[in-house]
């Protein structure tokens, strides 16, 4: 252990400890920034085709995707429409209250499916889903998992349990007046659904099956009758 | 260690071996228990920390003249949490599956003491090319060390490797295994082997010195 800047009896100068903090600081700084910029559009691009390929999983006959704002006043809007110079950052949402949906179109540009988040409060943390809607018989036809922190092994079954994702399709009919779903989705206790919008928990992942519930219903009631109204303008690809 | 005596496989094989840091030193187990759930986790995990490692101990070796003794802890800091900002826009670009398996731990390679005791215990002190190969000793050993935790954590608590099933569909996973205290278990599964496997090769030394002398 000699090291030769340790045995000098001296003190390094302030200015000498500035200019290297600085430097290196400066150095660092110029590292990030470009790594930043270089992977920018691979990160960006990952990101869109993460949301595509989750659409598509859940939508699974669509072959195209159209995403949409249903803003609050009732109207719809195609993300990135109207300002096209930044369509890019489509993160950008359009006044309070818009939800993003994502329409699936098939080959001949007939509508498949809608596909939206939702998220609800699970065992670990919130637990992210996307479902898809088929507007032709009105039902929750499946889901999938975007984000979750649940326990590997039990509440991550929810993704994956076989028993569990048979409880698709939902019954997901729109009351008279079109303003709510005509049966609250939710969640039973393992073994006990009886009506087509009930979800038949997974045994000792009931808290985690409750939120994938609550998530589906919180979503459909507060987008579906949004959505209800534009069907037939929506049914073609535009 | 003067570096005329310590060849380039040895400097490396210390890590990798001597002084493994998981099974030998015991040091960086934040990651090690809590990303091996599975063997690409723990893999990734390990070439992410290989990476800052390598380039920071890069960086800190060249510039260790200029660094003042009064501020080197500083220095090093952001040096490392310069390149683990790197690492963390590599994954993302790479896979964002991946990024979010691996969660706030990317991120948490800046306080790994393995890479802040290898800048300030080696690197510090020596020219980049021993520098970097004791890095890659170390991080390659870290890798290791992962990935036997997590292959044998995937293999019994999920019944795949890599993803892939080896047991038929009647394979009851060992759930608890994915889980944290899973994580305990194997890894003193490993360091008792490990500590036999010691203490066997001491007995057998004292064994043959024993012949020798009567010899």
């Amino acid at each position: 252990m000699t090291d030769t800047t340790q045995t000098l009896p001296d003190m390094t100068p302030a200015t000498a400890m500035i200019r290297t903090l600085g430097l290196i600081a400066a150095l660092c700084g110029l590292i990030i920034v470009a790594a930043y910029q270089g992977t920018y559009n691979a990160v960006q691009e990952n990101k869109r085709i993460a949301v595509e390929r989750a659409v598509l999983k859940v939508i699974p006959t669509a072959k195209s995707i159209v995403e949409y704002y249903a803003l609050a006043d009732g109207r719809l809007e195609k993300v990135g429409a109207g300002n096209t110079a930044s369509s890019a950052v489509s993160s950008a949402a359009p006044g309070e209250g818009a939800i993003k949906f994502h329409a699936g179109y098939d080959a001949s540009g007939k509508l498949v499916g809608i596909a939206a988040e939702g998220v609800a409060k699970g065992y670990a943390d919130n637990v992210r889903i996307l479902f898809a809607w088929n507007p032709v018989k009105s039902e929750i036809s499946g889901y999938s998992v975007v984000a979750s922190r649940e326990t590997p092994g039990i509440g991550d079954k929810v993704g994956v349990d076989k028993g569990f994702l048979a409880n698709f399709p939902l019954d997901a009919k729109l009351t008279a007046d079109g303003k709510a779903l005509a049966h609250e989705i939710r969640t039973v206790k393992h073994g006990s659904k009886a009506n087509p919008w009930e979800v038949d928990a997974i045994a000792g992942a009931t808290i985690t099956s409750r939120a994938v519930g609550k998530a589906i219903n919180e979503a459909a009631q507060a987008l579906l009758p949004r959505i209800a109204p534009h069907l037939d303008t929506m049914k073609e690809k535009p | 260690m003067s570096q005329t005596t310590v060849t380039t496989w040895e400097e490396f094989m210390e890590g990798v071996w001597r002084q493994n840091p998981i099974f030998v030193m015991v040091l960086g187990m934040c990651p090690a228990l809590a990303v091996t759930v599975s063997a690409v986790n723990a893999l990734s995990m390990g070439l992410a920390t290989t990476f800052v490692l390598t380039s920071s101990a890069l960086l800190v070796s060249l510039l260790r003249k200029m660094i003042p003794k009064e501020v080197r802890i500083a220095t090093y800091i952001v040096i490392i949490a310069t390149f683990v900002t790197v690492v963390d826009y590599l994954i993302q670009a790479v896979s964002l599956a991946l990024y979010d398996a691996l969660g706030a731990f990317i991120q948490l390679i800046v306080v790994n003491c393995i890479i802040l005791g290898r800048a300030e215990a080696h690197a510090s002190k020596h020219p980049p090319l021993p520098a970097v190969i004791n890095a890659l000793g170390m991080s390659a050993g870290f890798t290791i060390g992962l990935f036997a935790l997590g292959a044998v954590r995937e293999i019994l608590g999920a019944g795949t490797l890599f993803g892939i099933a080896l047991f038929g569909a009647n394979f009851q996973p060992w759930v608890v295994m994915v889980l944290p205290p899973g994580g305990f278990f194997v890894l003193g599964m490993w360091l008792l082997i490990f500590a036999a496997w010691g203490r066997w090769r001491q007995r057998r030394q004292a064994r043959l010195a024993e012949v020798t002398q009567h010899a």
